[in-house]
């Protein structure tokens, strides 16, 4: 009888693990997945998170305002602007400053050329994911002319730091509409191109239709936000639901399926670009006139309190909360990253299915390493 | 090169004007091998025969596969919007080279655990096969290594055996990302072997015959691919498809699937071994197009419409070796494209791909086509 026992957890153990990472080349970064496998079936799969740890929260404990700004930046690098932003929005809102309807509408504008530059990037590597190589190039070729929009008018193309508590930096480029205008008019016609390459593929579809499917309710439990949250049904944008600087004198949709499978997530960011696009036209001609920064005491010192702010970024939800003790700089400092949070669904979604199939479904659910590790 | 051929030619004529040579190379290898014959015993002459075609066969592996690593990187690179390698030598010519010159010099890491025999032998078995097919294969008029009587079944035969070395290089690389590489890899060649066995039956049974030249010379008044009506055409579709799953190309490179597998099962080779896989891949494709260029396209029989006898003869004038060059090179760029412009399929997909549609097609194909030659209804 004994024998019996141990010859059955023998066998339920007779698994094949191999770790995925942390320099592996679909991981997207350094992160390192423990992958138990039956065959080509993905029985579990333990993230191991920290590779690219530096206590960003920890070390803003220790600077002041302004300065944390820079780290914000090397969190989700793709959506560096909104992280910024995040940041910025929450000091303002904790001393009460009123910022000129410019700075509302340029920060709306440059949030959403973010959120192009960041899915191009995803539709580049999600189809680098499959097997798609020419994607990848394809995608890189339309974000460099947002990245040249960014270099012109912030100085810097991937981490701009363009914002700063109370307004922004430097005012925007003379350049700036005509270039955003011309890359508008481009991007249209653009888009339908990786539809035609990726979308319309059979082999695409093959892969990814019915691949990984997130039910609403785990949606919710899991906390999974953004175009990955949204495609299961979770109407989680918190620029419709909580607007935040220009977002509520522009209209737009809310990208919603009901699926939840990497199809409908992917099918989620492409529609978002269309939106995104859409939000700048409506603004792009009426930058209000006005100033571009409000003047602010040479050293911001937040009043003592508890203090919060959700954005959107270009993968879910960013909270930023702050409890400051009347220093200049925070007493603590916390951010709710999309990454880390929509992470965790990933062992729910891909039990069961193939190992190419996992990295379809980590490639949907479009991580950016940095904001998991923070 | 068999002495009975010999003996029979060996009047050849010494006063052949040298442009002859590209429209008939017996012309120029029979009286070498005459004289040949005449000056040393009958067992050297063969050896040193041997040797001639050993050397001929390395220069052209060599040539043809950095060439074609340089073409698939021009290809990719004109697909993807870019400019490719254009530093060394004129368009970069050098570049594959300058590469192959660099892997010569890595380091060979010894891999811990790995059965260092085996390890070492896979590369080798993947170049053997490789040159063992291209035996077969005729170049141009006259220009092939030996010509059987079922050269078309030897290269079948032995083309299936580079799975081995597939299999071994994940077996023995001691990397688990490798042994799967390898799995897929096994499962998915000999699956699609069947579908390339059937797909080339179906034009044996239309040339009623397995020797390669007299496939071409039955393609004299045409191409099989024109001639066979739809069963030829389906065979040709199916022939390209499985001949890419079975190169382990895009969309089918299930066993390198550097998203999942990272190389697959040459994970753990550097330097020149590396190179022997590479380049081995590369002679594959070159393999399998010129197979398909001989049994669909007519190999280097120039494009003869029936009865039409003065265009027949203005295309004459072009050299056969051209034309075999053409035609390889011309499903080489297909291969090339649906690797560049395809995502990958997964591994059940391609399985089932093969077993649930390819496979029975083809079976209908070889009766369809079987039909028509009893009825004589082609061309």
């Amino acid at each position: 009888m004994d024998i019996q026992v141990k010859e059955l957890i023998a066998d339920e153990k007779q698994e094949y693990i191999i770790n995925m990472g942390p320099q592996h080349p679909s991981t997207h970064g350094v992160l390192r997945l423990v992958v138990s496998l039956q065959g080509e079936i993905v029985k579990n799969i333990e993230p191991h998170i920290g590779y690219i740890h530096r206590g960003i929260e920890k070390m803003c404990e220790s600077i002041t305002y302004p300065q944390i700004i820079h780290l914000t930046d090397r969190m989700d690098y793709l959506s560096a602007h909104i992280n910024n932003e995040a940041v910025c929005l929450t000091v303002e809102k904790a001393l009460e400053v009123d910022i000129t309807d410019r700075i509302k509408v340029i920060r709306t504008i440059m949030s959403e050329l973010t959120r192009i530059q960041s899915h191009q990037l995803f539709w580049a590597s999600y189809g680098m994911d499959l097997g798609g190589q020419t994607c990848f190039f394809y995608g890189l070729r339309d974000r460099e002319k947002i990245l040249d929009i960014f270099e012109e008018t912030c100085g810097g193309r991937m981490l701009v730091s363009y914002n700063c508590p109370g307004g922004l930096m430097y005012d925007i480029h003379p350049n700036f509409q005509q270039r955003v205008k011309d890359f508008i008019k481009y991007f249209r016609k653009a888009l339908p191109e990786y539809d035609t390459i990726l979308t319309g593929n059979v082999i695409f579809r093959e892969r990814s239709i019915g691949i990984g499917p997130l039910t609403l309710k785990d949606a919710v439990s899991y906390g999974v936000t953004g175009p990955s949250g949204r495609a299961s049904g979770f109407s989680c944008d918190v620029r419709k639901h909580e607007p935040y600087s220009a977002y509520d004198r522009v209209n737009f949709n809310e990208v919603i399926y009901n699926e939840g499978d990497t199809y409908h997530r992917y099918l989620a960011r492409i529609e978002e670009m269309r939106e995104s696009m859409n939000i700048i036209e409506q603004l792009i001609d009426n930058i209000p006139e006005g100033s571009y920064a409000i003047k602010m005491k040479p050293i911001i010192k937040l009043p003592e309190g508890e203090y919060f702010q959700r954005v959107e970024t270009a993968r879910g939800e960013l909270d930023v909360f702050i409890i400051s003790d009347g220093n200049k700089n925070p007493f603590r400092l916390k951010f709710r990253s999309p990454n880390f949070v929509n992470l965790g669904v990933l062992n729910h979604i891909s039990k069961g299915f193939k190992i190419a199939d996992l990295v379809a479904i980590a490639g949907s659910l479009d991580f950016v390493i940095p904001d998991i590790d923070r | 090169m068999l002495p009975e051929i010999v003996a029979q030619n060996t009047s050849a004529s010494q006063s052949v004007p040298w442009w002859k040579f590209f429209y008939d190379f017996s012309l120029l290898t029979q009286p070498v091998d005459v004289w040949l014959k005449g000056s040393v015993s009958p067992f050297w002459s063969t050896v040193i025969e041997m040797a001639i075609v050993g050397v001929l066969f390395l220069l052209f592996y060599a040539v043809v596969g950095l060439f074609l690593v340089y073409a698939e990187r021009k290809v990719c690179a004109f697909i993807q919007n870019r400019l490719g390698p254009n530093r060394i030598g004129p368009f970069g010519i050098f570049q594959t080279v300058a590469d192959l010159i660099k892997l010569l010099f890595k380091e060979l890491i010894p891999i811990k655990n790995a059965d260092s025999f085996l390890f070492n032998l896979a590369p080798f078995i993947v170049i053997i096969v490789n040159f063992m097919v291209l035996a077969a294969i005729p170049f141009s008029k006259g220009l092939h290594a030996i010509d059987f009587n079922i050269g078309i079944f030897y290269v079948i035969a032995v083309s299936s055996m580079s799975v081995v070395g597939v299999l071994l290089a994940g077996w023995s690389s001691n990397s688990k990302y490798s042994l799967i590489g390898a799995m897929r890899s096994g499962a998915q060649i000999v699956s699609y072997e069947l579908s390339i066995g059937l797909a080339i039956i179906t034009i044996v049974i239309l040339a009623g015959s397995m020797q390669l030249s007299e496939i071409i010379e039955a393609q004299r008044t045409g191409w099989f691919i024109f001639k066979g009506h739809i069963p030829a055409l389906i065979a040709f579709v199916i022939y390209i498809i499985s001949s890419t799953a079975e190169t382990n190309r895009g969309p089918f490179d299930m066993a390198e699937a550097e998203s999942e597998l990272t190389a697959g099962y040459h994970t753990e080779y550097s330097g020149i071994r590396f190179a022997f896989f590479y380049l081995a891949e590369y002679i594959n494709m070159f393999i399998v197009a010129s197979i398909a260029a001989t049994l669909f396209l007519g190999g280097w029989m120039p494009f003869h419409v029936g009865s039409w006898d003065g265009f027949n003869r203005i295309m004459d004038f072009i050299p056969p070796f051209i034309w075999y060059i053409g035609k390889t090179f011309f499903i080489i760029w297909i291969i090339m494209l649906f690797k560049w412009t395809f995502p990958r399929l997964r591994i059940d997909q391609l399985l089932t791909l093969e077993w649930k549609y390819l496979l029975p097609i083809n079976l209908l194909n070889v009766l369809i086509m079987a039909f028509i030659v009893l009825m004589g209804w082609h061309f």
